[in-house]
């Protein structure tokens, strides 16, 4: 009977062993591409290790293509154009190329893997993308569920970003969740400030990143992260301004609030905020500072389902409501809209914008995916 | 067993036997990627390419490991694990040396680690009694079946995606009515050879 359960235990483990080293060995010898060279723009060459995906090579040397789902092909930000050596286009990448871009050599970087030598060519806004360490300056509620984060930047000390950029935000390893994670965080600070971000993070149900921050981050803690990324930011125009925004989508509206203020941009400015109830309202104060230094700004909250006990006298119902009655009112083709929210009420106020004769090239939007 | 020659074991599992519309085994990628003909024939040949392999491999690993260590028990999980391993190294080996038929047929092979008919294939060989040419006939051809099933499926449905399919049956429902008499025309066969 002993016999029988070491000789079970012992044939199992020895083949399992076996099969397991096997695809070590594999995976030293068959998944080893040598080194590579990449050629960025014609102008510079990095030499890499290959058979990794262009994404994780490229990051290895420091040049960071946005990626928002962690190289799973689902986000389609790390597209670039790859001019040589990247092989036929794969099925996981077919859904996310329009024809033009399948003609352009546009590729998923996180589905192309480094074989042999590549040619490619990146933005050189890209090449602002870097990696920076950062202590956590302040930790402040903004309301039940969201937080304000400060992060002061020690390396580099100092940051340049576009108002309306974000950061990818890397998250560290807590309670039963092994792994590291990045998330994009829209910055809630003028560009104007360099030393420091501010990070609007709202608590996701179940979200790695949000419960890591809410729970488990401390003031003075040391984080890392990578940006500024993103091409939300304000346009050139006449017309009046029209910023849209629910839950943390305020963060990149306070930035480009500021840029105004800033600037002294004269445009007209009108700021529609969605929340759920007066909890979850915030910045309440910097909103009426903004309207005293702004000349013509008007901030518009708007709760969709508010307490029994809210005191509340401005407008209720989705976004959409105010955003709608107020856009029938008068002619406002020459107007921008600027979005920032979930999908769906993006869709939604694209829909109403479109309706009240703001055309698609003068509506730029944020989503969170 | 012995007395089936490898040819009408071959020839049998393709049709008289055929794993899936007789046995109904690998049903789910049967029915989820059987909308193209050009992606289920990748899926078909991966899956003949793997049966064929895993079968010699899982004969080899049940006559000379298992049964001589009296732990022919354990053949189910065994079984798993060597296709498994198998799969990843053969992805590892496609996308090395072939780029394309990585394109082709590579991407298809982790979505097959876990295909039932793999693993049925061999557990069937062990129950019938194969020798290791009668397995290797074996896998060959009920992968080759496989194939037919699924092209042919597929086939059917590119064509009657086109017409007007009463909205209760769409997708999935109509995809098991076609398996279903596709399996009906396929016992056609069984009068030639059985396998049982």
């Amino acid at each position: 009977m002993d016999n029988g359960i070491i000789a079970t235990v012992a044939a199992l483990s020895a083949l399992n062993g076996f099969l397991a080293w096997l695809l070590v060995l594999a995976e030293k010898w068959l998944a080893d591409y040598g080194e590579c060279t990449i050629r960025i723009n014609g102008e510079r060459s990095v030499r890499v290790r290959g058979g990794l995906s262009l994404l994780s090579a490229l990051a290895g040397e420091k040049i960071f293509l946005p990626s928002a789902c962690g190289g799973r092909g689902t986000c389609a930000f790390c597209k670039c154009k790859v001019t040589e050596g990247a092989g036929p286009l794969l099925p996981t990448e077919l859904p996310m190329l329009n024809k033009k871009e399948r003609a352009g050599h546009v590729r998923l970087s996180c589905q192309v893997k480094v074989k042999r030598d590549l040619s490619v060519e990146i933005p050189e806004s890209l090449f602002r993308i870097r990696e920076y360490q950062a202590e956590v300056g302040l930790i402040r509620d903004l309301t039940h569920d969201t937080k304000l984060i400060r992060l002061t930047l020690v390396d580099p000390s100092e940051i340049l970003f576009k108002p309306g950029q974000y950061i990818q935000l890397e998250s560290k390893p807590y309670e039963k969740i092994r792994q590291k994670v990045m998330r994009a965080y829209s910055v809630a600070s003028p560009s104007s400030e360099t030393k420091s971000l501010d990070l609007i993070i709202r608590l996701v149900p179940d979200g790695i990143c949000t419960t890591w921050v809410h729970r488990h981050l401390k003031q003075g803690e040391r984080v890392r992260f990578i940006g500024p990324m993103g091409d939300f930011c304000l346009h050139e125009g006449e017309g009046e301004i029209i910023l849209v925004a629910g839950g943390s989508g305020m963060a990149p509206m306070v930035s480009l609030l500021a840029e105004i203020r800033e600037k002294q941009i004269r445009r007209k400015v009108t700021y529609f905020f969605g929340a759920l109830a007066k909890r979850d309202l915030f910045y309440l104060d910097e909103m009426h500072t903004f309207e005293k230094d702004i000349q013509d700004f008007r901030f518009v909250p708007a709760l969709s389902s508010p307490a029994p006990d809210d005191v509340w006298n401005g407008e209720t119902g989705l976004i959409t409501t105010p955003l709608r009655s107020y856009l029938e009112k008068e002619n406002r083709a020459a107007a921008q809209g600027y979005l920032c929210g979930s999908p769906g009420m993006i869709q939604a106020c694209i829909k109403v914008m479109n309706a009240c004769g703001i055309s698609e090239d003068r509506i730029f939007f944020d989503p969170f995916s | 067993m012995k007395g089936l020659s490898p040819g009408i074991l071959f020839f049998a599992s393709i049709f008289t036997g055929n794993i899936l519309l007789t046995y109904f085994l690998g049903m789910c990628s049967f029915l989820a990627v059987s909308g193209k003909i050009r992606t289920a024939a990748g899926l078909g040949l991966a899956v003949t390419f793997v049966m064929a392999i895993t079968s010699a491999l899982n004969w080899a690993v049940y006559t000379y490991i298992l049964v001589p260590l009296g732990v022919a028990y354990l053949t189910t999980i065994v079984f798993i694990v060597v296709i498994a391993a198998v799969v990843q190294l053969l992805e590892m080996i496609v996308e090395r040396y072939s780029e394309g038929l990585y394109l082709n047929l590579g991407i298809f092979l982790p979505l097959i680690t876990v295909n039932c008919a793999i693993l049925g294939a061999a557990l069937f060989m062990v129950i019938r009694k194969y020798t290791f040419i009668q397995s290797v006939a074996f896998g060959t051809g009920s992968g080759i079946g496989w194939l037919l099933a699924i092209v042919a499926l597929a086939g059917i449905r590119e064509r009657i995606n086109e017409e007007k399919i009463p909205p209760a049956l769409r997708g999935p429902g109509i995809a098991l009515i076609i398996s279903g008499i596709m399996a009906m025309a396929f016992i056609g066969f069984s009068g030639m050879v059985q396998i049982q």
